[in-house]
């Protein structure tokens, strides 16, 4: 059970939050100007990286904020958290 | 006749409170202080149990959590009892009965006993080889395998005891009081760390508490007296909180640990009732000191498990600490000098030790000295052969041992005892460590696993951590505190500690017999009766990994975990295979690390309190009223209400009649309400909606249609303009929460330019929908001055007014077909407007509805509900619902998605409408359309979504999602049930009033 650190609340436990998939995956500005293929790019691929992933949280069941988390899926360990809009930390 | 073995009164032990207790029905005593073990072992009873798999007579093994044989039903038979307690752990009290487990028809005679002679034909795997043929057979085979195995019985009525949860935040949480624990726990305290000592027993101080030896000293005391003044000074420090009787279950990411905290097991029946049985802690510490300290381990040799044959750590408990002796006669079996402490506390109880059998060729240590002069003989480099005593051991066979420790030689000398002290060296308690995560290590020297890492958050002390003498407990306890407290001084470097103990230790996992391997049983899981023979019998056939050993043979998956056996069975792969431990790894250690009952994972969410319920305002009514409920999402939503003993159908009918002859009235309050604001509201809804929003004017109402970015339906609801920069938005009563979800996920991260705010306000509205051609009226009659002439207050739109001093909201919109009004008031006003209501329409006859008669009042217009009729797997297009997908928007959440070669596709399934060829058949939901009866295997074409009979058009409707629907009207297709093949037609799915002039009317 992770403790969460939300850039808005504090340091929370893990069930006021969810977990959003993947992070900086942009919505396509222009979706009809997209090939089948490109548009599927956006829609369903992901990298589901085992070690360090950027991903987005939303913190459901406390100020409802999204924010960003920098997480290695191998050990569970939180190395970063910063808002949405903000630049993520280089590695 | 019962036997007394209490030897010396003992401080933990009160002999003036003497109670009585049952075991298997017959009536002992022991003392306030005992534990059912340790009564049981003083009335000389050994055989507590059976075996699981060849029901072999088994007896009290240890003095702790990690018992794998004597495991006992507690009060059977009734509401209190538990199934696989440890009776080692049980404290016994005034009327506790308990029995033994897995025998029939008696611990004494079992019959189940027979499977110990058929043992050869039932090696590892021998289920999974049996019974596989023939594979339909399973079921028969499973009822009397799930009958001759299985442990206790569960209770069968409800739990009287009450349960609780408690949140625990601290700055240091400390695992185990013994005296690692209790010296870590004191400096944390006194740094003024928020301190968490939890022990799993009911004193405090370890193994260490009853160490009455002179052989060790601290600062000139004997272990035990030094440890009992620094348990004395904890009583004092602030910031130290101490939890006994509290066993942590489980250790998570993030310093996050569930305890099982018991509260009144200890207790008399009497004194049980209303008060909190077990608490389950929730701990949430910022630094973590394991301090779990080691299990003695046993010596896997044939015949090793007989009632009896005890870990020698355990027989010096007994009797150091319970004042009990386990046996008259007793004999020692070890690989190191610990079984000789042990002698030793017998000797000088005057308990007979009539021999100790050493598998190392000598020992150096003043104590091997001491027990040498008692005059104890010291069999040096034999190994026990065999042992002999079905229900009680009786003697012990041994050899000389070879030099490599692989055979033995000579000849054979039997000793007769009652009870065998076996010392098998220690096995750090690392079960909660590796649970958190961390990695352990293989210790060459010391033939253990170890903590690998200490970080910032965690460390292991004391034996768990591989230090087993005091010196070096004390010593490298100082360095880890002011390491992970961040502290200058501990204290801990002045103590002066004197021990006498040599480490040498002489490791070998399976010790040889006489007998070849085939002949013996030499068991290393004793819960589940997995032998040396069978792991090495899985090795042979093929089984590599540890993981699928362990499951293969069983080892280590009884509800001990195979706390004793598993390093012999790693030490046993390790040898045949020829690797080495390390490179081996271990099996995964699971939480709970002892059982945990259900009644403390629930806490108190039981019953009514099993999930959270909502009701709306108006709940009341419908009880006094009679209706049935049905649970959507968590709502309590009244469902129908049945008058003069109606069923279902009949009440839904009348109701459904009703609402379209003259008025009806449903609560509609659950429906999500969500306040949309801000100067770029209209882009918003234009961007999340299928439809257009800008050219809506205030006052009036749009139904809308809401995709997932893939395209498919996800939610839909009208949402009315309350002002320019004003909507409110309704959404299905179970999406509410998503939607919500949903629609700030895309504001905050995809278009944060956008100036809009969003509010749910579901729960401070209540609504009450009135229907029907009288609705007018009735309406008219609650608010008199409110022009309601369709000019004014047309179809889709929205008018506020008052209902006395209460603010109204008042959308006219249609889930029905029928002409009406949604009134939404103030959620406090909900139970008085629905009575107006009511009350109002006494002269049209006006209805209650529940939500099955709405949905039949839909299904006849041929209205979706998102979520029935939709699965997450139709568009909008598939729905035929073109209409309200925007041609002109340039882009909406899901367009781009509704013109994928997929989504596009002619023969996807479709929404369309199906009648019955006899109009009185009623199809059932989910039931399967297919084209043709004479195929075989025949294609599905499709499904039924929703189906009722309509009492309005007095024949069956349905509606049904079918491969290439659209292009279907009129086609005749086939509903193939279990005992006849419906006829069906596909049909226009709107059934009622396609023109849609009811509205008006």
């Amino acid at each position: 059970m992770f403790l969460i650190n939300c850039p808005y609340c504090g340091e929370r436990d893990q069930q006021e939050f969810k977990a959003g998939g993947e992070a900086h995956i942009e919505r396509p500005k222009q979706p009809t100007e997209l090939s089948d293929d490109e548009w599927a790019e956006y829609l369903f691929m992901r990298k589901n990286i085992k070690g360090v992933q950027f991903e987005r949280w939303n913190h459901a069941h406390g100020c409802r904020k999204w924010f960003n988390m920098v997480r290695d899926t191998s050990n569970d360990e939180i190395k970063a958290i910063y808002k949405m809009g903000e630049k993520p930390p280089s590695q | 006749m019962t036997k007394n073995l209490r030897v010396k009164s003992s401080e933990y032990i009160d002999e003036t409170n003497r109670i009585s207790f049952k075991f298997n029905g017959k009536k002992y005593h022991g003392f306030k202080g005992d534990t059912l073990a340790s009564a049981l072992l003083a009335n000389d009873i050994h055989l507590v149990g059976r075996s699981f798999k060849y029901h072999r007579p088994r007896g009290i093994m240890t003095s702790g959590s990690e018992e794998p044989n004597a495991i006992v039903q507690i009060n059977p038979g009734t509401n209190r009892t538990e199934p696989n307690v440890r009776a080692t752990e049980v404290e016994i009290y005034e009327g506790l009965e308990a029995s033994s487990q897995n025998c029939w028809p008696s611990v004494e005679f079992d019959i189940g006993g027979i499977n110990n002679f058929l043992s050869p034909f039932l090696p590892a795997g021998f289920y999974y080889k049996t019974f596989m043929w023939p594979a339909s057979f399973w079921e028969k085979y499973e009822f009397f395998i799930r009958h001759s195995a299985g442990l206790g019985k569960s209770p069968t009525s409800s739990d009287p005891d009450i349960y609780d949860h408690r949140n625990v935040h601290c700055d240091v949480l400390v695992i185990g009081a013994g005296i690692s624990g209790i010296l870590a726990a004191k400096n944390a305290a006194k740094n003024n760390f928020k301190t968490l000592l939890v022990d799993e027993k009911n004193e405090l101080g370890g193994s260490t508490i009853f160490e009455n030896t002179d052989f060790n000293k601290i600062d000139n005391k004997t272990p035990s007296e030094w440890l009992k003044k620094e348990i004395e000074e904890l009583k004092s420090i602030k910031n130290l909180e101490i939890k006994t009787r509290t066993s942590i279950a489980a250790y998570h990411q993030y310093n996050y640990l569930l305890a099982r905290e018991n509260l009144t097991d200890h207790l008399e029946t009497k004194n049980k009732t209303n008060k909190v049985r077990q608490r389950l802690l929730k701990i949430r510490a910022k630094k973590v000191i394991l301090a779990t300290g080691a299990l003695e381990r046993p010596l896997i040799f044939n015949n090793n498990d007989r009632p009896g044959i005890m870990l020698s750590s355990a027989v010096k408990k007994y009797s150091e600490f319970y004042g009990v002796a386990c046996g008259n006669k007793n004999v020692f079996f070890t690989n190191n000098d610990s079984a000789y402490e042990s002698a030793l506390s017998l000797y000088n109880k005057g308990i007979t030790v009539a021999a100790i059998i050493d598998i190392r060729d000598q020992s150096k240590s003043k104590i091997v000295k001491k027990v040498e002069e008692a005059g104890i003989k010291i069999y040096w480099s034999h190994s026990i052969v065999d042992t002999a005593g079905y229900k009680r051991l009786k003697k012990v066979t041994i050899m000389k041992l070879s030099n490599d420790g692989t055979s033995v030689t000579g000849s054979k000398v039997s000793i007769s005892c009652d009870c065998l002290g076996v010392a098998g060296g220690w096995t750090p308690a690392v079960h909660l460590y590796t649970q958190s995560g961390s990695k352990l290590k293989f210790d060459d020297e010391k033939n253990v696993f170890l903590p690998n890492q200490n970080t910032p958050e965690q460390i292991s002390v004391g034996s768990c951590s591989g230090d087993f003498k005091i010196d070096e407990i004390i010593k490298n306890l100082d360095q880890k505190l002011k390491d992970t407290l961040n502290i200058k001084e501990t204290g801990l470097d002045n103590i002066k500690v004197e021990i006498d103990q040599e480490s040498s230790k002489r490791n070998i996992w399976l010790l040889p017999s006489d007998k070849p391997l085939g002949k013996t049983k030499p068991f290393v899981d004793y819960q589940n009766d997995a032998t040396a023979k069978d792991i090495k019998l899985a090795l042979r056939e093929g089984f590599r990994s540890i993981e699928h050993v362990k499951r293969y043979t069983t080892t280590g998956m009884g509800t001990d975990q195979g706390k004793l056996g598993n390093m012999h069975a790693l030490g046993i792969i390790a040898d045949t295979a020829g690797v080495k431990m390390g490179e081996l790894g271990t099996t995964t250690f699971r939480p709970p690390y002892t059982p945990l009952t259900f009644g403390a994972i629930v806490g108190r969410n039981v019953g009514e309190f099993f999930d959270v319920f909502r009701r709306t305002p108006m709940n009341d009514w419908h009880v006094q009223n009679k209706a049935e409920f049905e649970n959507v999402g968590q709502w309590k939503r009244a469902w129908y209400y049945p008058v003069n003993g109606e069923t279902m159908h009949q009440a839904v009918q009348r109701e459904s009649k009703a609402a379209r002859e003259s008025a009806g009235i449903l609560d509609a309050s659950t429906l999500g309400k969500i306040d949309i604001q801000g100067s770029d509201a209209s882009e918003f809804l234009n961007r999340v909606y299928t439809n257009a929003w800008s050219k809506l004017g205030i006052g009036k109402c749009r139904y809308g249609l809401m995709l997932n970015e893939d395209g498919m339906v996800y939610d839909d609801g009208v949402t009315t303009r309350l002002g320019e920069n004003h909507y409110i938005m309704t959404t299905t009563t179970g999406g509410a929460a998503n939607v919500l979800g949903k629609l700030e996920d895309y504001l905050q991260t995809e278009w944060p330019e956008l100036d809009v705010y969003l509010t749910s306000v579901t729960d401070h509205y209540a609504t009450a929908s009135l229907c029907g051609p009288n609705s007018k009226k009735i309406l008219k009659k609650i608010i008199p001055d409110l022009d309601l002439s369709d000019e004014n207050f047309p179809h889709m739109s929205f008018k506020e007014a008052n209902i006395g001093h209460i603010q109204c909201r008042i959308m006219r919109i249609s889930f029905t077909g029928e002409q009406s009004y949604e009134i939404n008031v103030q959620a406090s006003y909900g139970k008085d407007l629905w009575e107006k209501c009511i009350e109002a329409g006494q002269e049209f006859n006006i209805t209650p509805y529940g939500t099955e008669t709405m949905h039949l009042l839909r299904a006849e217009k041929g209205f979706i509900i998102v979520g029935q009729d939709t699965d997450g797997t139709m568009t909008p297009i598939d729905l035929q619902m073109d209409w309200i997908v925007s041609k002109k928007k340039y882009d909406f959440i899901g367009k781009r998605s509704l013109y994928r070669s997929d989504t596009m596709r002619e023969d996807r399934k479709q929404l369309v409408g199906l009648l019955t060829d006899d109009p009185k058949i009623v199809l059932e939901e989910g039931a399967q359309i297919v084209s043709e009866l004479n195929q075989s295997p025949v294609e599905m074409l499709g499904h039924v979504t929703s189906s009722y009979f309509s009492p309005n058009l007095n024949k069956s409707i349905a509606l049904a999602v079918v491969r290439g629907g659209k292009d279907m009207m009129g086609k005749k297709l086939f509903v193939p049930m279990e005992n006849k093949n419906i006829n069906v037609t596909v049909a226009n799915p709107v059934f009622y009033d396609a023109k849609n002039e009811r509205l008006n009317a």
